[in-house]
């Protein structure tokens, strides 16, 4: 019997009212028609709102460790920050800077470099993306050489002040991360599926990577790790956006009258909206396990195993939730107005994102000997 | 805690070495010292401690070679019938039911089903007549599993007619050897009769064995049905245990038949089946002390969905050897195995999981009305007597 020790999946007190402080910052800054107009360009719901979350609440410095001005603060606190922000689809780079970014810097591979960018970053000041295609998964990356060139459909790009590039050494021998502040590099922002988190191509040349210091060195396990935790915890905001997917879903046809009746008291309706609130449940567990599995002293395996497992449930159910929001609310849900698209656009841009769940899969197979079939 | 509770195995360990120990003798001392269902009241078999608790008396008595009360052999009276007497029961029900159940010595089965009640339980038509100090009464049952090798049941008949359906059922603890029991066995699509039809001709039955008051039968029975969704979807499993357990092993044990198709499914159903049991685990952490709510039968839900999808996966696997069946021989086991005999029998009677306790379709009308708030059903014939809805 494993139960004593399995982790706590309930949320604490502390958690609650981060929970209600996150909202609390969403209600007054991420008006959902202000995020739609960042698919036409208008950004501008999201510089306060981020300044709320990362400067006012410290949300930038969750991860970061408090020598380097952080909280110290573990996946779970994170978790729950994530499930908040899915649930609204807020347009801002805490994934990709305060998780992936703070992560790959507070490695134990860092060199001094990393301390002064992670202080910067912890307290809000400056924000940095990694520069992968952010459909990279744990155990498929390929990086630049040397020889600097281009990255496509790179996340946080656009908000970021510096870009930490990992570049693979000309023998082949192993992966540095670089420092390259956004000057130094080509930014190039490009229309995305998901504009609430807008891709770039990013493009470097070998002078700014051979100017750029050293923020960690032989990185390519620090790296895969921080994809990992970032998988583990986008499955977090996966499960928020799932769960709001049900709940605004259920709530509609609550109201929406058809034929004399409330439509949600159609059984074919009710049954598909039972089956979403069973994957939302499930997501959430899922998820919630996964960063608990993270925050503890569990076996390295264990943390990577629960984070495939999390990343590729949640991938499948936020898909499935989003789009059937789509097709429950019908022709208000096609509209530009309705917030419907925000997750549907933003739940298919996280199926790909740090890998497909055909690639969690094979983490999976590997982690509990399910072997593939023999070639030949 | 722990340091108590393992100092009360270890006495009891001490006083009752299972070694020299009678079988019985050992299960009883166990339920006096309260390590049987550690989550149950003192003086029941319990401590009044959290169910997780149960995992080290549990563990610690395995370790010992303690003999088992054979849950697999009595899974309607612990799962079901206990929690409802635990709830319903007065003093002397809990006193006179509860011990010999959690030994095993008293095997029980559920008299709910009958021909013309399945989903619409609350409609069903077996009368219980006022006899003397008791209750007569008269019926039909059906899909009755174990009734074989039960000694008793939980029973829910109409006392009256004259009420709108829900509010004319009470609920009974019925004897089964009463010579008006007639038990016969029902064959099922495995080929083996694990449920019975059951007859049942002037039973006759004391007023001391009605579980909570007459016309609140429907309250009870909804109290045990909450408790067999749990009971079948959502007991602690360590990782990769029942179905997918058998498909892991099959995969592994035999290379050649692997193909990617099945490979990406089978990963997938891995993944599926981890995520439920991390979902009963959270469940069980939020009902850590409290009654099973209609969150169990998202539980039960999944589970069916994940048994029907693993064992005909299974069956594909084996290709050639997915052809054949272990033994079509009617046979009226001792037991309810979900994962036993061979793959054959395992898709076949995992067809059952979607149907016993609540069909799939009467799980997802419960969560999305008890949970969501979703308006119910129509219902033509919830507030006109009973005896006056056509059937
Ligand atoms: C292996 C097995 C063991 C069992 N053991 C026991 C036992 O020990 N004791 C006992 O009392 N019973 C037992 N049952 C009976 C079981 O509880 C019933 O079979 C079940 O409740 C369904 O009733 P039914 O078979 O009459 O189907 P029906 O109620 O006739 O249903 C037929 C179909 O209609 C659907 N349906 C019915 N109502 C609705 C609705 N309102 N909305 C949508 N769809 C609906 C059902 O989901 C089903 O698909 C067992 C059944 C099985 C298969």
């Amino acid at each position: 019997m494993s139960t004593t020790m399995d982790p706590d999946l309930l949320p604490t007190q502390d958690d609650e009212d981060l929970r209600a402080a996150v909202r609390a910052v969403l209600a007054a800054h991420g008006d959902p028609t202000a995020v739609i107009a960042c698919y036409d360009g208008d950004r501008s719901v999201v510089a306060p709102l981020w300044r709320a979350l990362a400067v006012d609440l410290g949300l930038a410095g969750l991860l970061v460790a408090e020598e380097h001005g952080g909280h110290g603060a573990g996946a779970r606190e994170a978790a729950v920050v994530l499930t908040e922000l899915g649930a609204a689809v807020a347009p801002v780079p805490f994934l990709t800077s305060s998780v992936l970014a703070t992560t790959v810097l507070g490695s134990p591979a860092a060199t001094p470099a990393a301390a002064d960018l992670l202080a910067a970053l912890a307290a809000g000041e400056q924000v940095a993306a990694v520069v992968l295609p952010w459909s990279t998964g744990p155990d498929s990356m390929s990086v630049l050489t040397e020889q600097g060139g281009e990255v496509r459909s790179v996340a946080g790009a656009v908000e970021a002040d510096v870009l930490l590039v990992p570049v693979g050494s000309g023998d082949g021998s192993g992966v540095d991360v670089r420092a390259v502040p956004v000057d130094a590099a080509r930014v190039v922002a490009v229309p995305s599926l998901d504009m609430t988190r807008p891709l770039a191509d990013v493009t470097v040349d070998a002078a700014a990577l051979a100017a750029a210091p050293v923020v960690v060195g032989g990185a390519a396990e620090t790296l895969a790790d921080a994809l990992s935790l970032a998988s583990a915890l986008m499955a977090s905001e996966q499960a928020g956006l799932t769960r709001w997917c049900v709940t605004t879903t259920v709530g509609y046809l609550k109201e929406r009258r058809q034929f004399g009746r409330v439509l949600g008291g159609f059984q074919a309706l009710k049954h598909r909206l039972a089956d979403l609130y069973v994957e939302a449940e499930q997501a959430s567990a899922a998820a919630t396990w996964a960063a608990a599995t993270a925050s503890g002293d569990a076996d390295p395996d264990e943390v990577r195993l629960a984070a495939a497992v999390a990343a590729s449930y949640c991938g499948r159910v936020a898909v499935h939730a989003a789009e059937e929001t789509v097709q429950l609310h019908a022709g208000i849900a096609m509209t530009w107005e309705h917030p419907a698209h925000l997750a549907l656009k933003r739940a298919k841009s996280d199926q790909i994102a740090l890998g497909t769940a055909e690639h969690h899969h094979r983490i999976v197979a590997d982690l509990v000997d399910l072997p593939g079939p023999i070639a030949g | 805690m722990s340091a108590e509770l393992r100092e009360r195995v270890a006495t009891l360990l001490a006083e009752h070495d299972p070694a020299a120990t009678d079988r019985l003798d050992f299960l009883r001392a166990r339920y006096d010292a309260g390590l049987a269902w550690v989550w149950f009241p003192e003086g029941l078999g319990g401590l009044g401690l959290a169910r997780a608790d149960q995992g080290i008396v549990d563990a610690l008595l395995a370790e010992a070679g303690a003999p088992s009360n054979h849950p697999e052999r009595n899974g309607i009276g612990l799962g079901m019938a206990a929690p409802t007497i635990l709830r319903f029961g007065t003093e002397e029900q809990k006193q006179r039911f509860l011990r010999p159940l959690w030994t095993g010595e008293e095997i029980w089965c559920q008299l709910f089903s009958e021909p013309g009640a399945g989903s619409d339980l609350a409609g069903l038509a077996t009368r219980a007549v006022p006899d003397g100090d008791g209750w007569m009464v008269n019926g039909q049952k059906v899909w009755t599993s174990g009734a074989h090798n039960a000694r008793l049941a939980i029973l829910v008949a109409r006392t009256d007619p004259d009420a709108p359906k829900h509010r004319g059922l009470t609920y009974f603890l019925c004897d089964m050897t009463d010579p008006g029991v007639d038990v016969r066995p029902l064959r099922q699509i495995t080929g083996e009769a694990e449920f019975n039809e059951v007859f049942l001709n002037d039973v006759r039955i004391p007023d001391s064995q009605r579980l909570g008051d007459v016309g609140q039968g429907w309250l009870v029975a909804a109290a045990t049905l909450d408790n067999e969704r749990v009971a079948i979807g959502g007991a602690a499993a360590p990782r990769e245990s029942g179905m997918i357990a058998k498909v892991a092993q099959t995969w592994r044990e035999q290379p050649e038949r692997r193909t990617a198709g099945l490979h990406e499914r089978l990963v997938e159903a891995w993944v599926d089946a981890e995520v439920a049991r991390v979902t009963g685990i959270r469940l069980r952490q939020k009902l850590a002390q409290g009654q099973p709510g209609p969150e169990g039968s998202a539980m039960k839900l999944v589970f069916a969905g994940l048994a029907q999808r693993l064992s005909g996966m299974e069956l594909e696997l084996l290709a050639e050897d997915g052809l054949r069946y272990s033994d079509w021989t009617m046979v009226r086991p001792d037991r309810v195995d979900f994962t036993g005999r061979d793959a054959g029998y395992r898709y076949l009677r995992a067809k059952g999981n979607s149907i016993e306790g609540g069909t799939s379709e009467i799980l997802r009308n419960v969560i999305a009305e008890r949970v969501l708030g979703l308006p119910g059903e129509h219902r033509v014939d919830k507030d006109v007597p009973w005896k006056e809805i056509p059937r």
